[in-house]
């Protein structure tokens, strides 16, 4: 089918505003929060109905017209990234919240509805939604679905798998499935897991229910400088050692440190090879019992400066250092490059030796972020894209640094996905046998391949083509979100 | 070690090219559970030969073991760490193996606090129908690489593959635990437990049976006791034991079950319209009932779908009925395609979930 046939066909059943097809309206489009990959889709719709998408799914199908699904398009692995001969389906104009039970803690939303939203409804009966990525103002449930986001509260509440309760999902055929329920657990197999994390690949999500738990009381931040970033990770091994589970974890390196601080002043130790964030939440009691335990572990652990947040002003002040690392990157250099694989915690000094290492040999400075309770490594490697060869430079580096995360047991994506960015390193990560079994679960609900194509499994005809490991730049788009 | 994969993969081979179903029995322990495997009798796989804890890191909070290794055995290490399965799973006798376990996918008390089962599931090593020896997911916490095959065993019954090896996140267990026992009627109990799950209370199990309501409490000593406090109650002694019989079923309530359904639902749905002994769990959410053979199988799975969830013939003594609530058609779908993926010859605990699988 011609462009032309398909824009009039999709504007028999929708709005002519909901069709966009020139190249001037479908640029808004054209790349999702990684904006080194663009493309631009052939047709963008905006449907506004469960059944105007099914109307679009049944009309793909028929042509064989693929079909990426896009929320609000802050994604970071290019997961939304159009296909040049096929449709965009935005799902932003599906913002409703449905229902909110407070009782049964539970919310049913659109897809388009964005997490913060969530909570914000919630917020008048003393709940949230746990899950927070640092996109979390803008970002929508649906995409949150298709990515299983996380956030820096997750080793205590989990991500979006462990929150969400039922989904409604369109198959590419236009069939609804209604996944998991109301209910705790659910008969059959659990598709809500599989369907959770599948990047726009098996379905589309029309409609979820999220599950809410209570805010807490109290929440209070310890901040521990280090003069030494073994001596840091120790202390993170510790904290979990002695039985607590933190809300949050977070660990800066000295780079960082000093990034954040000349553009916040945050309060840091510059002096200090890594500065730990541990925040506990929960009743007065169970923070102050909590907290002064993290207070002793800390010393312990040969911390050089401890301070504990002592009211909500200071605990805030605290974070915004670490929330505004992306941006300090950004401002200490020209241009800057996020990874985001998992470590097994153990392995954290090793693999920041390394990268140390790497960088010397790259001559390219890299700061380190680190969800350092469940082990999510962000290392930030700042180049300038004007300077001949340093992108070059900076893919190589970034590639070495997602095979230590593999060789140290861990995984070459923590939360942003593999979406386009990392469909290469895939082939590292996994063997010919598994990814035969992901083409084969991807057949089971697409068989023709309509879904998000290219995306986030490799062909083993790519895998086998691939010699050596091979990153693409990333940049970012939405400057303005925080990215922690 | 390898040996035994090894012969895994000869019988599943064998049994794929005869086409002639393999029952893969662990402890047996949750034998009752499920429908009957379409089997013969000699082509039982022993899951329990590959056993042994792999990995165990206290502070990664990690736990990779084999999936033959008993559950008790698991725990018991946890437990010299101060570290547990938050899930509760049941064990139903100590032959219980951690690859039945996850088979099975059945959570115990703390389910509504902690999470189930799948929750804790962090990565799997398997044999599919073919004999392929595959590793999804890892021993970290956070990983977005590929669809989610490791979770999707939680609750399989053994029909997508053979559980080698398995990843869990534990937690820590928590210092203090104590238990309120309260007197009330069941409608009460149901709003009553919800109204506390929505406060930042500690409360890490509730059960309620014959107007009386059970509260766990867990955490640190001192906010347990603030708890206990706002919640008043009295504290019941003996509540390890109490909550043990819940969780392995050897409570009075399940001894005399002949027919015992499952039944899952929204927390909050009122009590339910029907006959027999309840016993609730999961703030409302589990509810057990006592059956027997009059009971009206289409009206107990109505009134469990009406409430959002759906209902499973836990034990009975009499075959015939469909253990697990029947799927609508664009699901039962998907999972004979998945099936014909994971195990094309059909081999894999056939029956087991559905008949069609």
């Amino acid at each position: 089918m011609s462009p032309q046939e398909l824009v009039n066909n999709l504007r028999s059943f929708l709005p002519p505003e909901a069709v966009l097809h020139e190249t001037e309206d479908l640029r808004p489009f054209e790349c999702d929060g990684l904006s080194a990959y663009r493309q631009l889709p052939m047709v963008v719709v905006l449907p506004q109905t469960e059944e105007q998408i099914i109307k679009i799914l049944k009309l793909c199908y028929a042509t064989r017209t693929p079909v990426v699904a896009r929320g609000a398009g802050t994604g970071l692995s290019g997961g939304a990234l159009p296909h040049n001969q096929g449709v965009l389906l935005s799902l932003a104009k599906l913002n409703q919240i449905i229902s909110v039970d407070p009782l049964a803690r539970m919310v049913r939303v659109q897809p388009g509805v964005r997490n913060l939203a969530i909570s914000e409804a919630a917020a008048p009966y003393g709940l949230y939604y746990a899950p927070d990525p640092s996109s979390q103002i803008a970002c929508s449930i649906g995409g949150n679905v298709a990515e299983n986001s996380g956030g820096v509260h997750c080793l205590k509440y989990g991500l979006t798998v462990h929150n969400i309760l039922k989904l409604r999902v369109l198959t590419v055929a236009g069939e609804c499935l209604e996944i998991g329920g109301e209910s705790l657990d659910s008969a059959g197999y659990d598709l809500l897991a599989l369907m959770t994390g599948s990047e726009g690949m098996l379905g589309i999500v029309t409609e979820v229910t999220v599950k809410l738990i209570p805010v807490p009381e109290k929440a209070q931040l310890v901040m521990a400088a280090f003069d030494d970033v073994h001596k840091a990770g120790n202390a993170v091994a510790n904290v979990i050692g002695a039985g607590i589970i933190p809300a949050g974890m977070e660990m800066m390196d000295k780079i960082t440190v000093h990034a954040v601080e000349e553009f916040l002043h945050a309060g840091y130790d510059l002096d200090a090879a890594a500065i730990l964030l541990c925040e506990s939440d929960g009743s007065a009691e169970e923070v102050a019992d909590e907290i002064e335990r993290i207070y002793a572990i800390m010393q312990q652990s040969g911390a050089t400066k401890i301070s504990t947040s002592q009211n909500e002003a200071e605990r805030l002040r605290f974070w915004a250092g670490r929330k505004a690392a992306f941006p300090a990157a950004g401002r200490v250099s020209p241009d800057y490059y996020c990874m985001d694989g998992t470590i097994p915690r153990k392995h954290l000094a090793d693999v920041l030796d390394g990268i140390e290492k790497l960088s010397q040999e790259y001559g390219l400075r890299c700061m380190n972020v680190f969800h350092a309770g469940d082990g999510n490594l962000h290392p930030l490697i700042l180049y300038d894209a004007n300077q001949p060869g340093e992108l070059e430079r900076t893919e190589e580096f970034g590639g070495k640094i997602l095979e230590m995360c593999i060789h140290a047991g861990g995984t070459i994506t923590g939360e942003h996905g593999v979406g386009m960015e990392k469909i290469n390193q895939m082939c590292t990560q996994f063997k010919t046998g598994e990814l035969e079994m992901f083409h084969a679960v991807k057949a089971v609900f697409d068989p023709e391949g309509l879904l998000n194509p290219g995306k986030a499994v490799p062909t083993l005809h790519r895998c086998a083509e691939l010699g050596a490991m091979h990153v693409h730049r990333g940049e970012e788009k939405f400057v303005e979100l925080p990215r922690f | 070690m390898q040996a035994i994969i090894e012969q895994y993969k000869t019988a599943i081979c064998t049994a794929a090219e005869h086409k002639t179903p393999l029952q893969i029995c662990g402890g047996g322990t949750k034998h009752f559970y499920g429908n009957p495997v379409t089997v013969q009798s000699d082509t039982l796989l022993d899951a329990t030969m590959y056993n042994g804890i792999i990995d165990y890191e206290p502070t990664e909070l990690v736990i990779t073991a084999r999936a033959g290794t008993r559950l008790v055995d698991l725990e018991a290490v946890l437990d010299q760490k101060g570290q547990m399965l938050a899930f509760e799973p049941p064990c139903f006798g100590v032959a219980a193996t951690l690859g039945g376990c996850i088979a099975a996918g059945l959570s115990g008390p703390r389910r509504a606090a902690a999470g189930a089962v799948r929750d804790f599931v962090l990565g799997v090593r398997l044999l599919d129908g073919k004999g392929g020896d595959l590793r999804f997911g890892g021993q970290v916490m956070k990983n977005v690489a590929g669809y989610d095959v490791s979770r999707l065993m939680a609750g399989s019954m053994g029909t997508l593959g053979v559980l080698l090896e398995v990843s869990l996140k534990v937690l820590p267990k928590p210092s203090t635990e104590i238990t309120l026992l309260m007197q009330m009627d069941e409608a009460a109990a149901i709003e009553k437990m919800n109204q506390w799950a929505g406060k930042p209370l500690p409360i890490s199990a509730t059960c309620y049976r014959n107007g009386e309501l059970f509260l766990r409490l867990s955490g640190a000593a001192s906010a347990v006791r603030a708890a206990q406090l706002k919640l008043g109650g009295e504290e019941l002694s003996e509540d390890k034991i109490f909550w043990k019989s819940v969780r392995e079923q050897t409570h009075g309530f399940f001894q005399s079950a002949g027919f015992l359904w499952r039944l899952l639902m929204k927390p909050t749905t009122p009590p339910l319209p029907l006959l027999g002994e309840q016993l609730m769990e999961w703030n409302g959410g589990l509810r057990w009932l006592l059956g027997n053979e009059n009971s009206d199988v289409a009206i107990i799975r109505k009134i469990a779908k009406d409430a959002g969830g759906h209902a499973t013939l836990f034990r009975s003594n009499e075959p015939g009925i469909s253990v697990f609530h029947p799927l609508d058609p664009g699901m039962m779908k998907i999972h004979c395609a998945l099936k014909e993926k994971f195990d094309p010859s059909g081999i894999l605990n056939p029956g087991r979930l559905y008949p069609e699988i």
